[in-house]
């Protein structure tokens, strides 16, 4: 067995739900995931080695061919791009001599992109080895490139590069409002999981990853699904380009969230729970080992907790592995079952046939840090707050053109416009809320309500001047979601793709009308037919900016009808590459065709 | 499948474009359908199998809400829309997507005439892919001494992968990629279907839709326009097996 794969085999106990944990530690060893290693660990594991090879194919943290020693990816969420990111990755690549997607020759550095990484507020980022580094500036680029040369290993490298800062600009009621640890515990065992089951029932708090399905019906459904054993899963995968909230409450508000989660165990009987962390985020995982560790001494966590009988409960966390879908609560599942991450049939519901086909409870960060509130100081502590049908607040991540970007905490039924206010921005042309797959607003609609009733959000608020080009912010999205289709179905898996091509072909100024209409037809094949979220919302920006943008299309039409989608002198490019020529001669221009 | 003992009451119906669909609890929308004689288009299905759904070209409205019919269950009126021209233009353009995902090149193909694809395509009235072609790089593996793989025309239905793993035990296919670089891997470290246990005995060996899996020595035994769907239309064929299965599978009244 090569190198260190028996111990690593050997500390996940040969447990095949343990896969993906398994490559991410070979990952980290050997730098990459080579076949004989592929046969080594499935053998391990007893899993047919092509299961193994399409686990390790699925996430993008993964490859299957070597990398640089130095694996550097930068962080292409639009935000980072407004931030300067395009020119910043141009100096690296150059400082290296080579290009995107490339390992320079003595296998010391490849640089590559990655989906947004969660840093908008400190943006541009990059990752390096898995380390974050953050308010990337040309002084920094030329000290990572040094430090890159000098060889030494990433956790050898000057702290305060990784250094990660949590901008809370507005606190409300969630952010607020201290719990000291098992507080909320406390008030749950004094009342019985009936009695806080019909709280967080009453309290109307509704799933803040999104999809705002009712807290309490999911975790009755869950506490009476027969089954012998049940799991708690704290959703926070976060992958939603231009959210971050989940990493602050993680980094500023650990033991809320697991008190939350532990609250839910002790009302739906659950005994084991995993928190699902993005890997984009390692340094969250010291902080919240410890934080674990802690409550587990206070006897807060583990076997009869705070002294009841029959009270056992723990948390391990499991890295992601660079997988948007994985927010998914199916794919999350079966990303954690060592499984690729693709979305379920359903029904049935993971209420009932979750992790393991046992009852299990998904809920994101925000939910289960309000969840662990509402045990402590009851249901009208939330809806005391917010609006009728949205009740409490919604903590939000601004960033984009603004001059406070960070966390903004709010009642539901605040106006985009409030925000903007509070955050600072001027002259602000349109707003994403909720990421690529929420809602795309422009100035006319920046008195509507952040809510479930009005524009929902599950936390990202990208705001865009009226210096930004809305086709390229478009662009930008279209190729998140092609990167990030799991490939499952036919319309997500064809038609980000074709979506990417069009709005590519916009952008260059190489797009017709037929491009145009044919953007809103797959938009529309995608919505309707899609397996799940991704593909039915992947559309959005593209349909947004059609109905509310139209002219930053138009004005980028080529005048004809019809035109070849291909460029010639591209076409070229393979055999000016086979050929090491780039001159004049070696390119078509506009005048030869 | 149902084992309900046979009783006089009615069964249960839905109803499907204004026509009333009986059905057995547990049966899902496109059973029932193609039972009663009723064709929906699909390529992902295979009656042996659980339906995963992942082709979506057996979309259909139910109460409004669209569904793929092979993995939902049939329920007591329903309002299920198959045939409206907002349905068959949505499985059209995935049609499309399909001939423009991959490389499908009918009048060379060695299953033109016998493919499920071409023959939805006929079906649905699709006469062009419509849109740009991404003429993927799919290599070929003729490593094995009987089997060849074409991966240009893998439709990614996974029926190959469910055959190899829940009837011949072997696993020999599977996923590897996402997105559109999803793409069929083998069981074998160097990547070769030749060191592979895959046998042409081996149910995965027949289950194939499209044209990727093949036989060597075996090319174009049948002539062209004599070939399964060029002698009777996919959804006639679709239909009779299914009426056929369903008959089959009915529960028989003891003594006579």
């Amino acid at each position: 067995m090569p190198g260190d794969l028996g111990g690593i085999l050997a500390k996940h106990l040969q447990d095949p739900t343990r896969l993906v944990q398994i490559l991410r530690d070979v990952m980290a060893a050997e730098g990459y995931l080579s076949a004989k290693s592929i046969t080594a660990i499935a053998a391990g594991l007893h899993l047919p080695r092509a299961h193994v090879e399409g686990v390790a194919g699925f996430y993008s943290f993964f490859a299957t061919e070597p990398r640089g020693r130095f694996r550097v990816l930068f962080s292409d969420n639009i935000t980072d791009q407004m931030a300067g990111s395009i020119p910043l990755r141009q100096r690296l690549l150059d400082a290296f001599q080579i290009r995107l997607g490339e390992v320079s020759r003595d296998g010391l550095v490849s640089i590559d992109t990655t989906s947004c990484t969660g840093l908008c507020d400190q943006g541009p980022a990059l990752l390096v080895n898995g380390y974050a580094i953050g308010r990337l500036t040309p002084a920094r680029i030329g000290a990572i490139s040094s430090l890159i040369r000098g060889g030494s290993p990433v956790a050898e490298w000057p702290e305060n590069l990784f250094r990660i800062d949590t901008h809370v600009e507005r606190r409300d009621a969630l952010l607020s409002t201290a719990l000291a640890a098992g507080e909320a515990l406390r008030a749950a065992i004094a009342r019985g999981p009936q009695a806080i089951l019909d709280e967080v029932k009453l309290s109307n708090l509704r799933g803040r990853g999104g999809a705002g399905f009712g807290t309490g019906s999911k975790w009755e459904a869950c506490r009476i699904a027969p089954g012998e054993e049940r799991f708690v899963i704290c959703n926070a995968d976060e992958g939603e380009p231009g959210t971050f909230k989940d990493r602050v409450l993680l980094a500023d508000h650990a033991d809320l969230v697991i008190e939350g989660m532990t609250v839910a165990a002790f009302t739906t009987g659950a005994t084991r729970g995993f928190i699902y962390l993005r890997g984009e985020y390692p340094f969250l995982g010291p902080h919240l080992e410890a934080t674990l560790d802690a409550r587990r001494r206070a006897g807060l966590l583990g076997k009869s907790i705070l002294g009841t009988p029959g009270f056992d409960f723990d948390v391990e966390i499991h890295w992601g592995a660079g997988a948007y879908v994985c927010g998914e609560e199916s794919a999350l599942i079966e990303s954690l079952e060592g499984k690729r991450g693709i979305p379920r049939n359903r029904p049935p519901y993971p209420v009932t046939h979750g992790y393991l086909q046992k009852p299990t409870v998904v809920n994101n960060v925000e939910t289960f840090a309000a969840s662990a509130l509402i045990a402590t100081h009851g249901a009208e502590w939330l809806r005391s707050r917010g609006t009728a049908k949205s009740a409490g607040t919604k903590v939000h991540s601004v960033s984009g053109d603004v001059a406070r970007p960070g966390i903004y905490e709010y009642p539901f039924g605040v106006t985009v416009q409030q925000i903007l206010d509070d955050c600072g921005a001027v002259d602000a042309q349109a707003v994403q809320v909720g990421g690529p797959s929420g809602t795309l607003l422009a100035r006319n609609e920046f008195r509507r309500r952040i809510a479930f009733e009005d524009v929902a959000s599950a936390g990202a608020f990208m705001v865009f001047d009226s210096s930004r080009d809305i086709l390229a912010v478009i662009d930008n999205f279209a190729r998140f979601f092609a990167h990030e289709s799991c490939g499952f179905c036919t319309p997500c898996r064809v038609g980000t793709t074709l979506v990417k091509q069009m709005t590519g072909h916009l952008v260059a100024g190489r797009g017709t009308r037929r491009d145009v209409k044919e953007l809103s037809k797959v938009c529309n094949v995608m919505r309707s037919t899609s397996h799940c979220g991704l593909g039915t919302t992947a559309g959005n920006p593209v349909l947004h900016a059609l109905e509310k943008f139209r002219p930053s299309f138009d004005h980028r039409l080529a005048s004809l009808e019809v035109l070849p989608s291909f460029d010639l002198d591209e076409a070229l490019a393979p055999a000016r590459e086979a050929t090491g020529r780039e001159d004049a001669g070696a390119h078509l221009t506009e005048d030869d065709s | 499948m149902s084992d309900a003992p046979p009783s006089d009451a009615p069964r249960p119906t839905f109803s499907m474009d204004g026509r009333d669909i009986p059905f057995e609890p547990g049966q899902t929308v496109m059973q029932a359908a193609m039972a009663d004689g009723v064709y929906v288009p699909y390529l992902c299905f295979h009656e042996e199998f659980e339906p995963h759904g992942s082709c979506k070209v057996c979309t259909v409205k139910i109460n409004g809400r669209t569904a793929t019919s092979c993995t939902t269950p049939a329920h007591e009126g329903d309002e299920v829309e198959s045939e409206t021209p907002e349905i068959r233009d949505l499985r059209k353009n995935l049609i499309q997507f399909l001939f423009t995902e991959g490389n499908h090149f009918c009048p060379s193909c060695e299953v033109s005439g016998s493919c499920m694809l071409q023959g939805v395509a006929y079906e649905l009235e699709v006469m062009t892919a419509s849109y740009n072609p991404l003429f993927p790089d799919r290599p070929l593996d003729a490593s094995h001494p009987d089997v060849l793989l074409d991966f240009n025309r893998c439709i990614l239905c996974e029926l190959c992968i469910r055959a190899s793993s829940e009837v011949d035990g072997k696993n020999v296919f599977a996923l590897s990629g996402r997105g559109i670089e999803k793409h069929l891997i083998v069981n074998a470290e160097s990547g070769r279907l030749a060191d592979t246990t895959l046998a042409v005995s081996d149910k995965a060996m027949s289950v194939c839709p499209v044209g990727v899996i093949l036989r060597k020595r075996r090319g174009f035994a049948v002539p062209i326009g004599q070939r399964k769907y060029d002698v009777k239309p996919l959804s006639e064929v679709a239909v009779e097996a299914a009426v056929e299965a369903s008959v089959a599978r009915a529960p028989k009244p003891e003594n006579g």
